[in-house]
């Protein structure tokens, strides 16, 4: 069967900004399924991590061990194996990814309404934003895919993103005192909603204000082997040469790889914001085996080559 | 006699585009000492001032602005955290 994989241009934008966002694509017999084999949590009432730990218990998901084969992680008949043998699933994942992932860990993130807490003796707070796992200086990248297997309002919080925040080297919660930051998104979705994050994204859960709870299901992979030149690269074209940079007479066409990587971020700081498009040339150029590919001549400018 | 008023601090993170305190806010947090207001992660998509010298106009004290620190040979595109970190305070008295 052929794998609807990602265009050049899908794959600059997530070069670009780190994710990609599939709103209702999972159908609602997976989504009804998966919620089934979660579980739920009992009334509110006690420490919060016994609550959660109970919840994850009783949960028919399974353990998984880290470095098994994503095809090899979940069973015959259950809604995770119906998920990760999307067409699109796997046509994403095989893009991003290349042939045969390998399962990283998987989550059950719940948050609890407010119910929870107040029994608890606490308050409900949002989760610090963080980068998952720690200082990762990689070039290559494993992918997150955060699954909502139920309608995710506004007041039910949803997960805070950055974009554009994954090539940025940092350790984990160490840039937990940044509240909030331009350009944040939340992720208000319908049920049904894939969003595949570079694994450096800047993110946290959201505060949960609604009287119901918010479950999202987080499975991280990395690459069994080449994850280059894995998307349906028929539409990568070679510029003819450099395109004019700063005196230009106007606003270039913005589907192109060139206008896609060059595009900032409204919390880019004026100066790291060149940086970061060095950084997008060099992930463009590990995307595509290209080592002399560049745009705006931000590279060859650097590495002396006319 | 009237009771003795207490003095608490509020702090007013902001994280400007570059080091110039006139220059655009891009990121931003708030913690209330008084314990009136709860801040967090998220709770918020529109930066309380356009600008670091907003906020002193509108009374914030600054008390502490990240250094210009030069960049390490070998990692000079390397990119981490927000560099342009400043920190502002008001002394707020609140009743014992």
């Amino acid at each position: 069967m052929s794998l609807p994989l990602l265009s050049s241009l899908d794959m600059a934008r997530f070069t670009a900004r780190g994710f990609l966002r599939f709103d209702g694509v999972v159908p609602d017999a997976i989504n009804q399924a998966f919620l089934e084999e979660a579980g739920s949590f009992g009334a509110p009432g006690g420490r919060i991590r016994k609550v959660y730990g109970e919840a994850l218990a009783a949960s028919s998901i399974p353990e998984v061990p880290a470095g098994t084969p994503l095809a090899q992680a979940y069973p015959e008949g259950s809604a995770l194996k119906a998920l990760t043998e999307l067409p699109l699933f796997q046509g994403v994942v095989r893009s991003l990814l290349g042939a045969d992932p390998i399962f990283d860990h998987h989550f059950l993130h719940v948050t609890l309404p407010p119910a929870y807490h107040q029994a608890a003796g606490g308050e409900a707070v949002s989760q610090h934003t963080h980068q998952d796992s720690t200082v990762d200086p990689r070039l290559s990248f494993d992918v997150q895919v955060m699954y909502y297997p139920h309608e995710v309002t506004r007041p039910m919080g949803g997960t805070r993103f950055i974009p554009g925040t994954h090539l940025r080297k940092v350790s984990e919660v160490a840039l937990g005192r940044y509240q909030n930051i331009r350009g944040q998104q939340h992720m208000v979705c319908p049920a049904g909603t894939l969003l595949f994050l570079h694994h450096g994204v800047w993110h946290g859960g959201g505060v949960n204000h609604a009287d119901r709870t918010r479950s999202m299901f987080k499975i991280r992979m990395r690459a069994s082997g080449r994850q280059t030149r894995c998307w349906d690269t028929a539409d990568l074209k070679r510029p003819n040469g450099q395109r004019p940079i700063y005196f230009i007479k106007g606003a270039p066409d913005p589907d192109t790889v060139e206008a896609i990587l060059m595009a900032p971020e409204p919390w880019f700081e004026q100066d790291t914001g060149r940086l970061e498009m060095i950084n997008r040339v060099k992930l463009w150029r590990y995307l595509t085996e290209d080592p002399d590919w560049d745009v705006d001549y931000w590279m060859t400018r650097l590495e002396g080559v006319h | 006699m009237l009771p003795r008023m207490k003095t608490r601090q509020k702090v007013l993170v902001l994280y400007l585009a570059n080091s110039a305190l006139d220059a655009p806010v891009i990121a931003w947090a708030v913690y209330d000492g008084t314990g009136q207001t709860l801040h967090m992660a998220g709770d918020d998509d529109t930066p309380p001032y356009a600008t670091g010298l907003d906020a002193l106009k509108d009374g914030w004290r600054l008390f502490q602005a990240s250094q210009l620190l030069p960049h390490a040979r070998g990692e000079e595109h390397d990119v981490a955290y927000l560099k342009y970190e400043f920190f502002f305070e008001q002394l707020v008295e609140v009743a014992p």
